[in-house]
């Protein structure tokens, strides 16, 4: 057990260090950055290789943003078997939709609640 | 000779009085905090928005500036004033509430200075008798306006600069023996060398500065030892280096003391600060404390004022364009002091 919190912890990690990276070296945007490890995580998903390491890393491979990408193909394809080509359109946000409708949800109670401020 | 683009005074319009108001990150760790007139202990200043907050700073500095000018709003003649929100908003409606006629001057961080030159070029055609000049930036509003909104929480690196809370003006009004006198401006080229990092504004400031400092004093036959201070904007620690390592290849002398940089100084040596700080209310806010102070105690008698501003846009820079950067310079002297 506590050997799969080190391995998530690593993994996860690594992909952060790999998200910093791209700030700090390639000196890409936080936009720029986000959007491309969505991308890199559903090539991964496309060539089967994203899901053998969520069975690795478990929470190292699921949190990070590389999981969503992930998740948006996975979902597409899974309804592609069962519908066709239109399963492609329908099943993108079959698995994402919780995420994304979470996404909204606690954004809009957190703005509800909190105030931003300036550096104390 | 009319040497290009550098304006005299010959009737040495007088900066009567200044005033600087500030937020409450600038009243804990701005080494001139203590310097300010006036320190608002939260960023909204009382209002409601950052931007109302930035027109407030705007009000209080020119209404502090004209109570120690002994004057009321209704005796000001002109307005000249800047800031770097869409439109200058903030100028906009604070020139609303003070009822005067008005000018908005952009030259991003630059505005302190050409405000001033305006202000003495208005006064030298006996057009004003009591002109405000100066500038503002609020770091929310501009940090919004400019990069990214305070809830994103964007990294930012070691060359970046923070944008300070602050507005400053001076009081400009007809020679009055006793007041620092405006003696000559250079009106800044916009120089651009390609820099596209909005966030290494200071490297790419830095060669408008100098291009200003050289044309000022080849323009008046000066060299930088004939001043007591040369006093750059908001280069901070990187631009600030680089500035005066093209000051030393052109072969001017350079003595550390004398050339200060108001943002490099601003937040003293707090690393969190980044390479120091920015925006159109950091040398507006320390010209109009720090430096009109010492004036008036007589440590400095001739000073040289180089703001730098960077000409760019969201826009602009969404569209991958390099970023244009502007100097305007004004020479300061107590009577006696320099050359006429």
């Amino acid at each position: 057990m506590i050997m799969s919190f080190i391995v998530a912890f690593v993994v996860g990690g690594l992909i952060c260090v790999v998200g910093q990276l791209l700030f700090d070296v390639a000196n890409l945007t936080p936009g720029h950055t986000l959007s491309l490890l969505v991308v890199v995580g559903a090539v991964l998903d496309g060539f089967g290789l994203y899901e053998p390491l969520i069975d690795f890393a478990g929470a190292g491979a699921t949190v990070p943003i590389t999981s969503f990408g992930n998740s948006l193909v996975h979902g597409a394809l899974q309804e592609a078997e069962r519908h066709g080509l239109i399963g492609v359109i329908t099943g993108i946000f079959e698995v994402t939709s919780s995420g994304i409708s979470a996404a909204i949800l606690f954004g809009f109670i957190a703005s509800l609640v909190f105030r931003s401020k300036g550096r104390p | 000779m009319v040497a290009r683009g550098i304006l005299n005074f010959p009737s040495r319009p007088s900066i009567r009085a200044a005033a600087v108001a500030a937020g409450p990150l600038e009243k804990k760790k701005s080494i001139f905090g203590p310097l300010f007139d006036k320190l608002h202990d939260s960023e909204l200043c009382g209002e409601d928005t950052n931007e109302k907050a930035h027109s407030r700073l705007i009000e209080d500095a020119c209404g502090l500036a004209l109570e120690k000018a002994g004057a009321m709003p209704a005796d000001a003649d002109f307005l000249l004033c800047g800031d770097l929100v869409n439109e200058m908003t903030p100028s906009n409606f604070a020139a609303a509430n003070l009822h005067l006629p008005y000018i908005g001057l952009f030259s991003a961080c630059a505005t302190s200075v050409s405000s001033l030159a305006v202000a003495a070029l208005l006064t030298e055609s006996g057009a004003s008798r009591l002109a405000l000049a100066g500038s503002a930036s609020h770091h929310n509003s501009i940090e919004r306006q400019f990069r990214y909104p305070i809830e994103y929480g964007f990294q930012k690196g070691p060359t970046a600069q923070w944008t300070v809370t602050a507005a400053g003006f001076a009081a400009v009004t007809q020679n009055e023996p006793g007041y620092p006198e405006i003696r000559r401006a250079t009106i800044g080229r916009s120089v651009d060398y390609g820099l596209t990092d909005p966030l290494n504004m200071g490297a790419a400031m830095a060669p408008a500065a100098f291009d200003t400092l050289s044309r000022h004093l080849f323009g008046t036959n000066s060299v930088p030892g004939d001043y007591d201070a040369i006093i750059t904007g908001d280069l901070g620690s990187v631009g600030s280096s680089l500035f005066r390592q093209m000051a030393k290849e052109e072969g001017l002398e350079v003595r550390r003391s004398k050339w200060r940089d108001a943002g490099e100084e601003f937040y003293g040596d707090d690393p969190s600060f980044f390479a120091g700080a920015s925006g159109a209310g950091c040398s507006a806010a320390v010209y109009f404390s720090d430096v009109f102070q010492k004036m008036l105690a007589g440590e400095y008698r001739r000073v040289l004022l180089i703001a730098t501003g960077a000409l760019l846009s969201p826009l602009s820079f969404q569209q991958g364009e390099s970023i244009p950067c502007t100097a305007h310079a004004v020479e300061l002297s107590m009577s006696g002091g320099g050359q006429s």
